[in-house]
């Protein structure tokens, strides 16, 4: 037997190991931003509805760290998600939205039924902050600490075993 | 294999999904409207068509309809507009989302395998055909 | 009573695999000693046979099920609907998992009880190895089928009304491209199951590449007709005119045509020159590999691809299972028995054989590069990393070994076997040199394009004459049917690299918001977009534009593309409309409405493309498929030509026999 026949075996073995553990696990669908752990960068959003102000990298410096909730009102799991961020919202969060290509209308009926734990929405209609943070989906939320810098990244909705997490991740960027 | 079978589903949910949700909010400025330089739209085009839809399935930004890849289109555009080069829009890109938005990968400590090995088949294939052909003198018909 | 029936067919069939199976191995035992089992090793033709029979049915009555839409079966109720168009109900059989992969197993009974029933020309050693490695593939399959992916599962309740198929899938494509190509993939079937019987019994001949040619250039010319539709399907329904975007399911179905391209090559070298014959074995494993490769990508959800099937481990562990059960299997007999096949005979670089094994090289190394940048993302993501690898990747990193593939192509015909002089053709290589760098020169004094591309057309040029240039100085009517096959395979190549090139040089592309009445221009057509209105079909609503194109100053037609949007399931289409000329083609595209202008006249986006010559991308891969018909139409003719023959001299010897004397002199044989 010689070695050079031993070649298409081995490869094969060796795609059959890797594909058999990625069968194990699930498959991964998330696309983490590289942008923890860096500078939010500059951005200034205009309000996305009449009496809330609109958002800034300012708004975040300062104060305790915040949370940057990226939502919109078409967005089904952001209804799922709303109760909980009211529960944030209690803990005395300070949480940022954005809304994402929304119409002021929308966002304004989406609050009343669902809630309103924001203290400012920013409206950002051309997917602008979302790239700029490296968000790929609705919704996403950040922890921003007191010096505008990312901290954490929570990809989808906010569950409820979600929250004491998020408050523990605000807690570190104190 | 089977190309394109039950398949083609997966883009058309990320197509209808958000489309019908939002009602009608009109796309950023330059996702569906062209540069008016055309080198610079070609520029803009070729960029396009490496740069993965984040919401798809595996589609570049240039061929989709996802509202998100339009708002791609917009920021690659408006940024070859404001002098920005292919590769700083690109670089802007990565530094978001990781190699993983780019089609077009570059020597890294996670991606070198992919240059390393076709080099290494270079040699390999200058190797075989080496051995099976080089050898004139060989060619009688050898005892089989 | 139709999916029991089904069921049982099923079943019965995998029944008939276990017999074939061992009747197969038990023709292996010495045939010497008076074999008492010689009854059951007769059994392995019949069962192969029968249970070709048995999975046609099979498949024919969920074809039924889904014709009547029995809303009772589950697979009906969750893939189909009642309003579906009629045409859609059938081919909506195979536009889901269970019935494509029932289609698929029909396909893989039906070629080895075509290979049972017709192919006589094998020592019947070999033969039984092969149909024992036939039943033994084809058990796993079953197996498959009925243990995880079950067809005909009946529901509780039958079900009101069912959930639609997705309407990407309610087109014409659906009923020709995954046929054709399981045709294809799974036709690689028996060209392995031969390999590994030639393989086991140590009979690599060239009798044995012989019997093997037909069944390759079969599932080579269904391979290649299956993505020629594939390709053109994905450009007129995903509306981006994008005809290749190096997807993984893309690439999935592009390796096993490459290595059964290779394999076709080779084969024909071991049948004319007795040389090659690990190779050849070494690439019929690899091609039906890579089809179940495929299948494995495409149904376990470890890849991300815009064609991929629903998502399913259980379903990936099984075929990743057989996978390692009958590639592992093959590469380990490979491993042990390749050292006792001899390499066959010896030739010189500059030879027929010289050629062929040079692009042989050549596939298998492009083939690599495709299967590493499929892979790869794969392999990434074992260490949480993801990547992607597309087009800047491919076409490059392929293109290092595909053009000196098209060189060595292009004047392969023309040298002779075994050993050749190329001084010889010294005045065609200068030929093609001169055509090829004078289309360079031509193309770059009038545009700048990218480098591939223009290498593309200077290629195409000089590949479409040298594909020509065999027939030069030969009597037409005496060149045989399967020399025309080749050249008209080659040609066709060169087609289709020039549509390709032709495309991604020259394509103009103009994207505008319209309203009714206003006029846009793109390359020489202007196009007036007339009125956008709302109409409705069976089982969608649409909105469709009536836009006017003119080129130049001939004549105006209408195009109407739409903007559909399905209830059952609730999806949307963009339906392109394409206007064809005989140098490329309009590409039309209504978008989403786009605003009001000035005047307050509603606007819609509309995406328009002239694409220069691309239709030759298709034309060529269907000459590519035709070419290999002739082959094999060529290869029969001289099989029954020598049939005949042999049968003609056996009678007048017998004749000669019959009258001759007992002093007739014995024949040499």
């Amino acid at each position: 037997m010689r070695l050079l026949y031993l070649i298409p075996l081995a490869l094969f073995l060796f795609f059959a190991g890797v594909a058999g553990y990625q069968l194990t696990k699930p498959k991964q669908t998330a696309i983490p931003s590289q942008m923890v752990e860096q500078a939010l960068p500059e951005f200034e959003l205009p309000p996305a509805l009449d009496g809330m102000p609109g958002a800034s990298r300012a708004d975040f410096v300062g104060g305790k760290p915040k949370l940057l909730n990226i939502w919109a009102s078409w967005c089904v799991p952001c209804i799922a998600e709303a109760p909980h961020l009211e529960r944030l919202k209690e803990e005395g969060v300070e949480i940022i939205g954005i809304a994402v290509r929304d119409r002021p209308e929308a966002v304004s009926g989406f609050l009343s039924r669902y809630g309103n734990p924001y203290t400012r929405i920013g409206a950002d209609d051309i997917s602008e902050l979302m790239l700029a943070v490296g968000a790929s989906g609705v919704p996403e939320t950040y922890v921003i600490d007191a010096e505008g810098n990312i901290r954490y990244q929570h990809i989808g909705d906010i569950r409820e075993n979600h929250v004491d997490l998020l408050l523990e991740k605000l807690e570190e960027a104190g | 294999m089977r190309l394109f079978i039950a398949l083609l589903a997966l883009i058309a949910v990320q197509l209808t999904g958000p489309v019908a949700a939002q009602s009608g909010m009109p796309p950023a400025p330059y996702a569906y409207t062209q540069l008016e330089d055309p080198a610079l739209e070609a520029e803009a085009t070729a960029l396009m068509h490496t740069l993965r839809c984040l919401k798809c399935q595996s589609q570049s930004i240039a061929d989709s309809d996802a509202p998100m890849a339009g708002d791609m289109r917009h920021q690659v555009r408006s940024r070859l507009l404001a002098g920005e080069s292919a590769d700083e829009v690109r670089d802007w890109l990565t530094q978001r989302y990781g190699d993983y938005v780019s089609y077009e990968p570059t020597v890294s400590s996670t991606t070198w395998p992919l240059f390393a090995i076709p080099l290494l088949l270079l040699a390999l294939v200058g190797l075989v055909l080496l051995r099976r052909l080089g050898k004139r003198g060989s060619h009688a018909d050898g005892a089989a | 009573m139709i999916a029991e029936l089904g069921h049982a067919a099923l079943w019965l069939a995998t029944a008939l695999a276990v017999l074939q199976m061992v009747a197969g191995a038990l023709g292996l035992r010495e045939m010497g000693l008076k074999n008492a089992n010689a009854g059951v090793v007769a059994l392995a033709r019949p069962a192969a046979v029968v249970q070709a029979f048995l999975a046609t049915l099979a498949f024919f009555l969920l074809l039924y099920a889904f014709a009547i839409t029995d809303l009772s079966i589950k697979l009906v109720a969750t893939n189909s609907h009642s309003m579906k168009p009629f045409i859609y109900k059938l081919t909506g059989t195979w536009g889901n998992h269970e019935g494509s992969m029932l289609l698929w197993v029909a396909v893989l009974a039906l070629s080895g009880g075509l290979l049972a029933g017709l192919e006589r020309r094998l020592p019947e050693k070999t033969m039984s190895a092969t149909l024992s490695v036939q039943g033994f593939v084809a058990l796993g399959f079953y197996s498959f089928l009925l243990i995880s992916s079950n067809p005909f599962e009946r529901l509780p309740l039958p079900a009101p009304e069912g959930s639609g198929l997705n309407p990407l899938l309610q087109d014409i494509g659906l009923a020709i491209h995954p046929p054709t190509l399981y045709i294809g993939y799974v036709g690689l079937s028996v060209a392995f199951s031969l390999c590994m019987g030639a393989l086991i019994t140590k009979q690599v001949t060239p009798d044995f590449a012989k019997v093997m040619r037909p069944w390759v250039l079969g599932a080579w010319v269904f391979l290649t007709f299956g993505i020629t539709a594939g390709s053109y399907w994905a450009y007129y329904e995903l509306g981006w005119g994008g005809w290749w975007f190096w997807d993984p399911v893309e690439n999935a179905s592009l390796m096993p045509w490459l290595a059964a391209t290779a394999l076709l090559h080779s084969v024909s070298v071991l049948a004319a020159r007795d040389a090659l014959r690990t190779w050849t074995i070494m690439l019929g494993v690899l091609a039906f590999s890579m089809s179940m490769l495929g299948t494995f990508l495409v149904r376990s959800g470890v890849i991300t691809s815009v064609h991929a099937f629903a998502v399913d481990p259980e379903r990936g562990s099984f075929i990743l299972a057989l996978l390692g059960l009958y590639i592992g299997g093959a590469l380990v007999i490979f491993a042990m028995r390749a050292g006792y096949i001899a390499e066959g005979k010896r030739f010189t670089a500059t030879s027929r054989e010289g050629a062929l094994v040079f692009n042989n090289v050549m596939l298998s190394a492009i083939l690599a590069i495709v299967l590493l940048g499929t892979l790869y993302p794969v392999f990434t993501e074992v260490f949480d990393v993801r990547v992607s690898v597309g087009p800047p990747y491919f076409n490059p990193a392929g293109a290092i070994f595909a053009i000196p593939m098209f060189v060595v192509m292009a004047i392969g015909p023309l040298l002779r076997w075994k050993d050749d002089k190329p001084a010889r053709i010294q005045f065609e290589m200068m030929m093609l040199a001169a055509i090829a760098i004078s289309v360079i020169a031509l193309v770059a004094f009038f545009g700048s394009y990218g480098f591939l591309p223009i290498l593309g057309l200077a290629f195409a040029a000089a590949l479409g004459v040298a594909a020509l240039l065999p027939l030069r100085g030969r009597k037409l009517s005496r060149v045989p049917t399967a020399t025309y096959g080749m050249v008209m395979a080659h040609f066709g190549v060169a087609v289709s690299l020039f549509g390709m090139a032709s495309e991604s040089a020259f394509t103009a592309e103009k994207l505008a918001a319209v309203s009714a009445g206003g006029q846009e221009q793109v390359a020489d057509w202007t196009i007036e977009l007339e009125s956008v209105d709302p109409i409705a079909g069976p089982n969608w609503t649409a909105v469709e534009a009536r836009v006017i194109a003119t080129r130049g100053d001939g004549e105006s037609v209408l195009l109407t593309p739409q903007a559909r949007n399905f209830w059952a399931p609730s999806q949307a289409t963009s339906e392109s409309a394409l206007l064809t000329t005989w140098d490329g083609q309009l590409y039309a595209v209504i978008g989403d409405s786009a605003g009001v202008d000035a005047n307050g006249n509603p606007r819609w986006q509309l995406r328009i493309w002239w694409k220069p010559f691309v239709t030759f991308i298709w034309y060529g891969g269907l000459l590519i498929a035709f070419g290999g018909v002739l082959s094999i139409i060529g290869r029969l003719q001289v099989d029954l030509r020598r049939r005949s023959a042999i049968k003609r001299g056996k009678e007048r010897r017998e004749d000669a026999e019959a009258i001759g004397s007992s002093a007739a002199p014995e024949p040499a044989e």
